[in-house]
Formats: structure tokens, sequence, C-alpha cells
């Protein structure tokens, strides 16, 4: 699989997961939503590498590490183009584009300073939805506000 | 009633259109007999974190008529929280001493939070700017009863569409029942497009106005709202509005003989004197309408009627 190498520009892992087509801004939202801060696996980056499609992107491979997809798609909410590629012995073993997800809890702030959320202990839950143009949105299960994409902070 | 037995009401979306005409039905039984003793022995929490005197005598004037008993507070001062307590500390300790808790909080979502948490049901009367559906119930039964239905209503609301709740939840319940919408406001308070997009996803209309005697001659109800001046970024913009939103009586010359006028209270002056002897003003009416629909909340949740 030659085309494998040229896609992989930051050095390639034998066993692991790469995500691939990351909006260059979101590189670091993307590691804190999978909390690659925290881990013990090897973890290579990179941002503005050059993009046939999108122009400037960032990658980020995480070696030895699988994810679930719950997790996974979380990512969908910065990186909403963003390609997931399971690597087993140095071979694609899954490619697949990034779903955003029903639900996301935890990690999103809610943008109303009213919202119970901010002012008590509480951990946020929002439902994904969109609205008739088709943007993204975020509906509070709290103070049942909905917030765009603009508003969007994380934890 | 077994489908409200134990649970929570908490925004108006909670309850089907099955569930919604259940207690209005059981709000009119309690009208022809609101004297009832269903609630001896049963102990009603009842936790305003913030003032609502209109909301809670109507809650404790339901239990009471029931011949339930109160316990709670009618502010934050008085009570633990100003101690620093949290909510959920607060609900759970109250939740020991009561078969059920009518709460009103300044917090949106403090009361989808407070269900979570709490092993009693949780009524909430109130959660910020967020929702308060036992005055949504209490005008979805004070339009039954005057129109003779819920169905295909004309109402036009009137005032603060932007940020009022009573307004929001009150479209989120009519749209269940084939609701066409009148909304007249000044520009900058116009009716959010999430709460339009619940009309449209209904497949029902909406019409908007700026004028209000627009909408006096074809609509069944009159939903008059408060405008607040500290609503306006620009108070050159409320000087100029304030005084085209408020009903005189002469106004009505015209409408419908079957047209009620409706108001959340408390009015400050959208509504003049002079309206309240037209046998079109139900305001009054509608906020006693508010102990029938309590006394049927509370029965149904605590699965006594
Ligand atoms: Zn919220």
């Amino acid at each position: 699989m030659n085309n494998k190498r040229t896609e992989l520009k930051v050095s390639a892992i034998r066993n692991g997961t790469v995500i691939d087509h990351i909006p260059t801004e979101s590189v670091f939202h993307v590691f804190k939503i999978l909390n690659l801060d925290k881990t013990k696996n090897q973890v290579y980056f990179g941002t503005n590498l050059d993009s046939k499609k999108y122009g400037k992107k960032g990658i980020i491979k995480i070696s030895d590490k699988y994810f679930e997809d719950e997790e996974i798609n979380k990512i969908a909410l910065v990186a909403p183009k963003a390609t997931l590629i399971e690597i087993k012995d140095y071979d694609v073993i899954r490619k697949e584009n990034v779903q955003l997800p029903e639900y996301v809890d935890k990690i999103v702030k809610c943008f109303n300073p009213k919202c119970v959320t901010n002012n008590q202990n509480v951990t946020t839950s929002f439902k994904v939805t969109r609205d008739h143009k088709g943007n993204m949105k975020l509906y509070c299960k709290y103070c049942e506000k909905t917030m765009s994409k603009e508003n969007i902070e994380f934890v | 009633m077994s489908k409200m037995k134990g649970r929570s009401l908490i925004s108006i979306t909670d309850y089907t259109k099955e569930d919604i005409l259940k207690i209005l039905d059981l709000a009119e039984e309690f009208e022809k007999n609101p004297r009832q003793n269903i609630l001896n022995g049963h102990v009603i929490a009842s936790l305003f974190f913030e003032p609502s005197t209109r909301t809670r005598l109507s809650f404790e004037s339901a239990v009471q008529y029931l011949g339930g008993r109160i316990v709670g507070f009618a502010s934050a001062d008085t009570s633990s929280v100003k101690k620093g307590e949290s909510l959920k500390d607060t609900i759970l300790t109250v939740s020991n001493y009561s078969d059920l808790i009518v709460m009103r909080n300044p917090l949106d979502g403090s009361a989808r939070f407070a269900s979570e948490v709490s092993p009693v049901p949780i009524i909430n009367a109130g959660d910020g700017a967020n929702q308060h559906p036992t005055q949504c119930l209490l005008d979805l039964y004070s339009i039954r009863k005057t129109q003779g239905q819920l169905e295909n209503i004309e109402i036009a609301m009137v005032g603060d569409l932007k940020y009022g709740r009573t307004v929001h939840s009150l479209v989120q319940a009519l749209s269940l029942f084939n609701a066409k919408f009148h909304f007249v406001s000044p520009e900058s308070l116009k009716m959010p497009s999430s709460v339009k997009t619940v009309i449209k996803n209904a497949g029902l209309e909406y019409f908007q106005y700026t004028e209000l005697s627009d909408v006096i001659p074809f609509t069944d109800i009159l939903y008059m709202t408060r405008i607040q001046g500290e609503r306006f970024p620009d108070p050159l913009e409320y000087e100029k509005v304030k005084n085209s939103y408020i009903l005189t009586n002469s106004m009505l010359e015209g409408s419908k003989e079957t047209m009620k006028v409706l108001h959340p209270l408390p009015r400050v002056n959208e509504i003049t004197e002079d309206v309240d002897d037209n046998p079109k003003a139900y305001y009054f009416q509608q906020a006693r309408n508010g102990v029938y629909v309590r006394q049927a909340l509370i029965a149904a949740i605590l699965g006594l009627k």
C-alpha cells in the first residue's frame, strides 16, 4: 500500500490510531477531547501540513491505542472532516470519517452563564441537533438553550 | 393517571398531548370540587430559592385545599442555601422530609438537575428564564375553558416575545393542538427562531406584527405580556415603543364576541384598568385556574387520582 506512506508524513506508527484531516487550529482541541495530554502512549502530531483537499491540515498519531467510536466521535465537534485510521503492523485495518455523536457529555461548557451547569457541580450534557440550514447545534439538556458552533467552549 | 405517577414535571415538553389533556380534565374536576381531603398525611416541600409570592401561594393553597401539609422556605435568605449548601444537598435533604418537592430557582436548568438527584418527584415552579410548566398548564386550561376546546385556536401573543418564557412554553404546548400563532412585538423583542422552528416542525403557521391593533379583530385569545425597559439595549427605543403595546378597553371594540384577554400577571401598565370590567378580561380568573391545575398535578403525580 504505497499511498499509505505518502499520506502518513509524520513518522509512521506500527500499531495504533491516526487521526487525519484535522483543521490545524483544532489539533490541540482534539488533544484535549481525547485526553492525549494525559496518555502514557507515544503521540506524534503535525500541524500546517499540506493537504490536497483542505489546504492546511493537522494530524495526530497515537501508538498502541484504539478508541471507542463514542470517544473518537466527540472530535467531530472541532474536526468534522477528520478521518480515523487504525493501523496494525503498518497496515490500515480501518479507515472512516468521524461521525457527529448524538449526545455530547462532559467535554463542552454551556454558553449560558445562568445555566445550572455553570453554577453548581453538574456535568454538562448536550443533544446534537441541526437547524433548518443544516448547521450543527448543541441543545443543553438542563437550560434547554441551543448553542451554535461558534459558542462551543471546552471544559 | 398512572403515567404521571412518580414522574417529575420540569418542562411542558415532558408531557404528551394526552398527559396535558388528562391534567386539564382532572383540573376541571377540582374546579367543581376543590376541597377534598386526598392529601391527608402527605407532606409537600415548597422550596423557593427566589421569591415568587403569586406562584408560591397558588401551590400552597392547592395543597391546603387538599388537606396536605407544607414545609419549605419562601426565599434563599432564610435557608441553608445562604450558608453555601449545594442544590444537590438541599434536594437530597428535603426529599427525606417530603413526598413531592415544588421548586423555584433562579438558575436555568436547576429543576432538571434537581429531578435527577431527587428520589421524590419535582414540580418545576420556574427555573430562571427557562421553564414554568404549571403556568403553561393553567394557560391551556384557561384557553380550553373559555373557547370550549384547545384545537384550532388563533392566539395573538403580545409584548416581549424574545425573553418571555411563558409565551415560549405556550407555543410549544399549543403546537400540539393545531393553533395558529400571531406574534406582536417590537422589532428587537421578536420570537426567537428556536421557538418558530417548533411551529414549523409541527407543520403550523405563524405571522408577525408590530401593531397590536392588527390582530384584535380576529384572534380568539389575546395573550398580553410585560415589556421591561431593561431588555432594550437602547433606552430611546424603549421610549418609542413602550406605549404601543398597551391594551385599553376601547381597543377591544370589534374583537370577536368570544375573545378573551389573558396575562400571566403581575401586570404593570400593559393592560389599563378600564379593561378589567370588560367581560373579555380573563386574567384574574386565569390566575384562579392555577390552583385547580396545581391540585390536579399534585394529585396525579402522587398517584391519588
Ligand atoms: Zn445550559
